[in-house]
């Protein structure tokens, strides 16, 4: 290690003896090329996302409250919904992905840094411009985009002046995303430490290795899709027209052939954190970590041959419907592997339960739930009751608040001591957990009787039978969103108000395993400068490698 | 819960509703009373009910799943804590373990996916039919057309729900019957006789759903969908638009009322001569049709020249 220790002044972690340390003032997270500060800014920015993203679901669950309108008119309602999902989807979940891949990805595999850091701070900073402009729409005449995140025409080509906007803004997130993946991949086949196979490398590098490759195979496609988009509105092109000899239905394959693998773009990196922090607190290595790889691997190649089960009810004929009934209901073969590994990791371990653990199992259990309503949504003729019901509501948010949110928050509770130096606090950690676990069910749960019930997603005002759920459902938002300002300051005391916080030892977890545990914590500004030597079998890189049972 | 009031009804399950919402017992427990609330309901034909069999199908082998994982992971969290088994054990990986259990998952796969696949095929053979209605989505409404028999009309939500469903109208949705389920003229049709329908839309994606009757799909503009059904119950089953087709998605219902052969008959013929006549029949007269389309902006341009496939309406109500 060329550098043991840190001293950090200001918001950072500055290195007064490292000629390359960080600027001062605003320059320094502005011209940054360092992954960590990349990294912070990431996940800041995703941060700031959810807040957004969630305040918009409040003004949805607000409405929803009670049948009728009361606070705005549907015009608004279809607006919230719209942008809510672009927001959290782009804004929130794949923000906060990247930026933990930014903090961890080099420090995981032994290197300095990204291969193209200038690219990754390009990467950065085209978020902020794309979400000013796709906010700043609520702001134009017409409002918002309504048309649902899906954007399907002929509907979508009916918004007005916030339609470009919203394409630009489109475009400009896959740049990100896509210059995000390219450097990823290219760390680490690149540039991994001496001695670290692909087959040793951490779980979690491994699942974004197959969410980059996944991200550049999808983000160009989403990209043509809303390309042809703005020329049917503007140049007078047909290709969603069917009346110029077009086809609406195209935009759907497209569109989901970008909207099913960008499903598993949002868990595959949340699988790497579960399946780095459940050996933590097991203190067992992970049950099959090649089997995890390769269920990973199905998984991604699978997403690929899935995308109509989105569309069971366009009418698409009845081989075809049978075909992507079988192949969605196959995903569930790799995803319980994933599911009995966790599981049979925690078999005959000595577990303990800090926040981030608690967090993993929480993902653990409810993820599942979620996935037993996909495999239900699998089903074809069932399909036909469940889809674009509240049921579908239920479902997409299991997976992705207590799967990919959940998993993004135990992430932070498990490396946030290495990236700030100090321990976050316990006692406020495990009320952020129990108050969310709880709230999050109190929302959703009861979503799945409202699809059953029969009520439609995307509707402003309900039939009055389907109140008390409803009612219920909003309480829970409410009371889940209030519940994460504990977590919030848990993180600001931490990055920014660290007096009074135990200092974090280098390698936080006693059951943690892996090459970021080896440098100090704070994680000093510049790491890995030189490669780490070989493996070495009494530190293992990777939990859950043969090397960690001798 | 037969012997209680509706209105008592729904205050028990305003109560107790947050006690059971977090756990899978609560659907088993809500089954004593108004399943309607609760789950998916069986519905009143033949495909209805091998739906809704699926669905319970699914459900429990997930419930079983569920019990089997969960629980060997609450008794491994319990067990295998650290004050309780303080020394960890170290085996991973275990080749026949791993074999089996992404080869029973498989097998469960198979169990559910024939079923499956059998209601499918069902539901996807639309020869023989008895009647055609051609259904087209508007914005924001449904035009009904019994093919070949010179009847169609327009259906759209009702004047008393449209009145309480504007932004602050005052009007308690609870107190407006059927809410935002009914609408000025059902489509009517007749029990035990094979419908076929046949689906697309004028201006955007529409979908087309009864949860009684267990089909839905989209109509599009540009291409016509098939799907059938067949009665089996007289009686009146509600359902809306299912596709987020801009500013009034949640305001464009679905009723169907079914009726004895002999009783729909009658109804036909009275339509047929109502439409030769050329007045509009049955009474109720539909609330003005909403205002323009979009308020954000252009007009759909898509619908002057959309498809070729659709007829204009026979009357415009």
């Amino acid at each position: 290690m060329a550098h043991t220790h840190a001293d950090h002044a200001g918001h950072g972690h500055v290195h007064d003896e490292h000629a390359h340390g960080p600027e001062r003032g605003i320059m320094r997270w502005i011209k940054t090329t360092n992954h960590k500060d990349l990294g912070t800014l990431y996940l800041w920015f995703s941060g700031i996302m959810f807040v957004i993203g969630g305040l918009m679901s409040l003004g949805i669950r607000l409405e929803l409250f009670h049948p009728g309108l009361q606070y705005m008119d549907p015009e608004t309602f279809n607006q919230l919904t719209t942008m809510h999902a672009l927001v959290m989807i782009f804004g929130g979940v794949m923000p906060a992905f990247v930026g933990l891949a930014n903090w961890q990805v080099p420090l995981m595999i032994g290197c300095s840094d990204l291969a193209l850091p200038r690219v990754n701070n390009w990467g950065f900073w085209i978020l902020p411009f794309a979400f000013t402009l796709l906010l700043s729409t609520f702001f134009l005449p017409g409002g918002a985009p309504a048309a649902g995140w899906t954007l399907y025409p002929p509907l979508v080509l009916q918004t007005g002046n916030s339609f470009p906007l919203l394409i630009f803004a489109i475009h400009l997130m896959g740049i990100s995303s896509i210059t995000g993946a390219i450097n990823i991949i290219v760390t680490i086949l690149n540039m991994r430490a001496p001695g670290m196979t692909l087959l040793k490398m951490p779980l979690f590098v491994w699942s974004w290795l197959i969410t980059a490759y996944l991200l550049i195979a999808v983000m160009p496609v989403l990209a043509g899709a809303v390309t042809m988009l703005l020329t049917d509105k503007y140049f007078g092109t047909s290709f969603f027209n069917a009346g110029g000899g077009g086809d609406p239905v195209m935009f759907e394959h497209i569109f989901w052939f970008f909207g099913h693998p960008e499903v598993y773009i949002m868990i595959l990196p949340a699988f790497g954190i579960i399946s780095t922090i459940v050996p933590t607190f097991a203190r067992k290595p992970l049950f099959g970590y090649a089997s995890m790889v390769y269920a990973m691997a199905s998984i991604a190649f699978l997403s690929f041959i899935v995308w109509a089960h989105h569309m069971f009810t366009v009418g698409i004929p009845l081989a075809g419907e049978l075909f992507f009934m079988f192949s969605t209901m196959l995903i569930s073969v790799p995803t319980g592997v994933k599911v009995f590994n966790w599981v049979a990791t925690m078999w005959k371990g000595s577990m303990s339960f800090e926040t981030p653990m608690l967090f993993a199992i929480a993902f653990i259990f409810l993820f599942t739930i979620g996935g037993f309503s996909g495999l239900m949504l699998a089903l074809a003729p069932v399909d036909f009751q469940y889809h674009n019901t509240y049921f579908v509501v239920a479902h997409f948010h299991y997976v992705l608040v207590p799967g990919a949110v959940f998993a993004i928050m135990a992430a932070i509770y498990y490396w946030i001591p290495k990236w700030t130096g100090v321990m976050y606090n316990e006692t406020l950690g495990k009320i952020h957990f129990w108050w969310s676990a709880i709230f999050i069910n109190v929302i959703f749960f009861p979503q799945h009787f409202l699809g059953l019930a029969g009520m439609p997603r995307r509707i402003p005002d309900y039939a009055v039978q389907f109140t008390d759920f409803n009612e219920i459902s909003s309480i829970g938002a409410f009371l889940f969103f209030i519940g994460q300002f504990i977590f919030i300051y848990n993180i600001l005391r931490c990055a920014l108000f660290r007096k009074g916080l135990k200092p974090a030892a280098a390698r936080v977890w006693e059951g943690a395993h892996g090459l970021e545990w080896t440098v100090p914590s704070p994680a000093p500004y510049h790491t890995f400068e030189d490669p780490p030597q070989e493996v070495d079998t009494e530190t293992p890189w990777v939990a859950g490698h043969p090397a960690v049972a001798h | 819960m037969p012997n209680l009031s509706p209105a008592a009804a729904r205050a028990l399950r305003r109560l107790i509703a947050p006690v059971l919402a977090g756990s899978c017992c609560a659907a088993r427990a809500a089954d004593t009373m108004d399943n309607a609330y609760w789950n998916m309901p069986k519905g009143v034909t033949q495909i209805s009910h091998e739906v809704w069999w699926l669905h319970m199908f699914a459900f429990w082998i997930c419930v079983v799943i569920g019990i089997g994982v969960f629980g060997v992971m609450f008794y491994s969290l319990f067990a295998h804590r650290r004050s309780r088994h303080p020394v960890p054990a170290q085996f991973h990986e275990n080749t026949t373990v791993e074999i089996v259990w992404t080869i029973i998952p498989f097998l469960i796969l198979i169990v559910m996916a024939v079923p499956a696949a059998g209601t499918l095929i069902k539901m996807y053979d639309t020869r023989d039919s008895d009647l055609t209605v051609r259904i087209t989505g508007y914005q924001w409404k449904w035009q009904y057309e019994y093919v070949g028999q010179g009847v169609s009309f327009f259906s759209t939500l009702k004047a008393d729900a449209n009145a309480a469903r504007q932004l602050g109208s005052g009007i308690d949705p609870a107190t407006v019957p059927n809410y935002l389920h009914d609408v000025d003229r059902p489509l009517v049709l007749p029990v035990g006789k094979k419908v076929r329908f046949l689906l697309t839309s004028n201006d955007v994606i529409h979908g087309w759903w009864v949860p009684d009757l267990a089909i839905k799909k989209d109509a599009i503009p540009g291409y016509i969908n098939e799907m059938w059904t067949k009665i089996d119950e007289p009686g009146t089953y509600r359902g809306q638009c299912t596709v987020l087709c801009g500013r009034d998605h949640g305001f464009m219902p679905i009723v169907v009322k079914a009726l004895p052969e002999a009783e729909f008959e009658q109804w036909l013929a009275q339509e047929k001569s109502a439409a030769a006549a050329g007045t509009p029949p049955a009474a109720e007269t539909p609330p003005a049709p909403a205002a323009a389309p979009s308020s954000s902006g252009s007009a759909p341009g898509a619908a002057a020249d959309q498809p070729a496939a659709v007829d204009q309406p026979s009357h415009d109500p």
